[in-house]
């Protein structure tokens, strides 16, 4: 083949294509949206279940996403949707939720509850889960606000093994009973 | 051998052009704003305009809809269920006006594809730098004497709103131990578990208020979505109740109606149910084939990265009325594909690349009201057409727990939330 015939279409190609020759990844923004159908626009859930996103440390969300992804951590349907993508696309989804605010929700959650999830916190989670859990530390969900079902959910799963606890985490956890359980997880969904 | 000659020039001239011209024909005269112009504000009208307008705020946004309130058809088998009310699915236009854009409610009754111009009933016209068409379905006729006044005996409840209630109306009117018949459409269709979720949600409700009652499925086609877990569902809840008779053994489903006498008949028999949901084949909204947007299927071919309009350049069709397999006729399809293709627009009207798609679809069915099952995929570009992304998605396991079940009730209600907020703002 002569480089006469080659021409035209390699220069059709530069002009389509501008700056970028190759295939390139999806953009953060592009992976980021069709999170929006379940998590709410921007990772901010209007519930009643599905976590907010909004906020998110990237780091999390890979770290989250790949234990999903493995199986490791127990998902309805987040696993079968995490196994779509690699890590480089959990970090372009991540950046973008990293920049939202943390989502305020309203929920019904009980006083008496939620003063005692206070006490509990103070004593057992505020060294990781700090600002009441709305801190997007590295390592550590956002639970400040979190719908309550998920909390509760996330609580069945760590107690059974499903999804792996911390090791400084179970330590308190095995020693808190359901009902103080529920108490902090009342405190963290009322936070506003 | 490594020089241009005249004739080589020349066809490297002809091909810059038509590059500039397929790939960024619409820079706007000076000063001049972009127009897009949409074409219906169901789910893919209502997604693409919003997302136009957070991509790019100086892109002049104008969505045509006749009517004031979109009713969304999922969820829509809840309220025949008797758990949810139609207000629930209601959705208006002031969300998107707040994000700035022109919503006009009109009929679309024609596109020219050349003028660049959208003309409607009320004798306005809109021209536009890119015009975006999601008219969702219409129905083909394909069952004899399925008319309009047929619709009002036997409801297809496929565009939900006034048909639902009808549906629901005549459930609660009929009396026990009279059959249930459900016509399900043949592929492609909208919404592939749905009349299957529409049987569960239907049995709900008559086990609970008219227990001797059945259900009668005939089908147009042999084998359904998420077949298994319906089945299994049908067998755990309404065990007995419900019949699901294949295209094969019913000689390709339903064939005709007669309303008058009330009757619905397949090639071998006759029925007179106490209340019939028919179902017609599908083809894309009306509006597509007027503008020369469908092909020999009735619906619309569209290239696979920015959903143009195999057929009409500076068209891009998406949803329903789209040919956009493997991506599903779904509600979360229909959203997915609106990112995308306003994503592309505001590129291409800015002279840039539309860039690599990303797709995804997560479709639920609600069995009971502890039990809901989904299926879920990702979707990316391969080769220009739209792929599945290899060793995603799948179904919710036949042997999930009642827990996890339990949990997909929750999520499914969550994710109608955050999906109607993220559509209509």
């Amino acid at each position: 083949m002569s480089v006469n015939k080659n021409l035209p279409v390699l220069l059709g190609c530069g002009m389509l294509l501008g700056s970028a020759q190759l295939p390139a990844s999806p953009t953060a923004t592009m992976l980021a949206d069709t999170c929006a159908g379940c998590h709410g626009t921007d990772g901010a859930s209007a519930g009643p279940a599905t976590p907010s996103i909004a906020g998110m440390s990237e780091e999390y969300l890979v770290e989250s996403m790949e234990a999903f992804k493995s199986g490791e951590r127990h998902s309805t349907v987040m696993g079968r949707i995490a196994r779509g993508y690699g890590k480089e696309e959990f970090k372009l989804m991540g950046s973008v939720f990293a920049k939202q605010p943390v989502t305020v929700t309203s929920q019904q959650t009980d006083p008496a509850r939620v003063a005692a999830g206070a006490q509990l916190y103070g004593d057992n989670c505020e060294k990781c889960h700090d600002k009441n859990g709305a801190l997007a530390d590295d390592d550590a969900g956002i639970l400040a606000s979190q719908w309550l079902p998920y909390l509760q959910y996330s609580m069945v799963d760590f107690k059974s093994g499903s999804r792996e606890m911390a090791k400084k985490m179970k330590k308190k956890v095995d020693k808190l009973s359901a009902d103080e359980l529920e108490a902090l997880l009342q405190f963290f969904a009322s936070q506003q | 051998m490594n020089r241009i000659n005249r004739r080589s020039f020349i066809r490297i001239a002809a091909s810059a052009a038509a590059v500039s011209v397929v790939g960024f024909p619409a820079i706007a005269a000076a000063g001049g704003k972009q127009q897009v112009v949409i074409v219906g504000g169901g789910v893919g009208g209502a997604t693409a305009a919003r997302y136009i307008r957070r991509a790019d705020a100086s892109v002049e946004v104008t969505l045509i809809e006749p009517n004031k309130h979109y009713y969304t058809c999922f969820m829509s088998n809840e309220v025949l269920g008797g758990d949810r009310q139609l207000d629930s699915l209601k959705f208006g236009y002031d969300g998107l006006a707040k994000h700035g854009v022109t919503v006009v409610h009109d009929t679309v009754t024609a596109i020219d594809a050349k003028g660049r111009t959208v003309t409607t009933r009320g004798g306005k016209s809109f021209s536009y730098d890119r015009c975006i068409v999601a008219p969702g379905i219409s129905f083909a006729d394909n069952i004899k004497g399925y008319d309009i006044v047929a619709q009002e005996k036997f409801p297809h409840a496929w565009k939900a709103g006034p048909q639902t209630t009808l549906l629901r109306q005549q459930l609660e009117d009929m009396a026990d131990g009279g059959t249930v018949l459900i016509a399900p459409p043949p592929n492609p269709f909208r919404c592939p578990p749905g009349p299957y979720e529409r049987a569960c949600q239907i049995a709900y409700y008559l086990k609970a208020h008219k227990p001797k009652s059945k259900i009668l499925i005939l089908d147009a086609k042999d084998s359904f979505s998420k077949q298994g877990l319906f089945t299994q569902a049908w067998d755990r809840h309404y065990k007995g109740m419900i019949e699901w008779v294949s295209a094969v053994d019913s000689g390709g489903g339903v064939k005709s109606v007669n309303a008058a006498a009330g009757t619905v008949s397949t090639e071998f028999d006759e029925y007179k149910p106490a209340v019939a949901n028919i179902i017609p084949a599908q083809v894309a909204g009306t509006i597509a084939s007027v503008a020369g947007l469908t092909d020999d299927s009735g619906w619309c071919p569209v290239e696979g990265k920015t959903f143009e309009s195999s057929i009409h350049q500076g068209i891009h069709v998406i949803g329903d009325a789209a040919i956009q397999a493997p991506l599903p006729k779904s509600g979360y399809a229909a959203n997915s594909e609106a990112k995308v293709v306003a994503a592309a627009v505001v590129a291409l009207v800015n002279g840039r690349d539309p860039g690599t798609p990303s797709w995804v679809n997560t479709c639920y069915s609600i069995v009971a009201p502890q039990d809901a099952i989904s299926v879920a995929m990702v979707y990316n570009l391969v080769d220009g057409k739209v792929a599945t992304v290899e060793g995603s998605g799948g179904l919710t396991p036949v042997d999930s727990s009642p827990e996890d079940r339990a949990r997909e009730v929750l999520y499914a209600h969550s994710w109608f939330n955050n999906i109607t907020n993220d559509i209509f703002g």
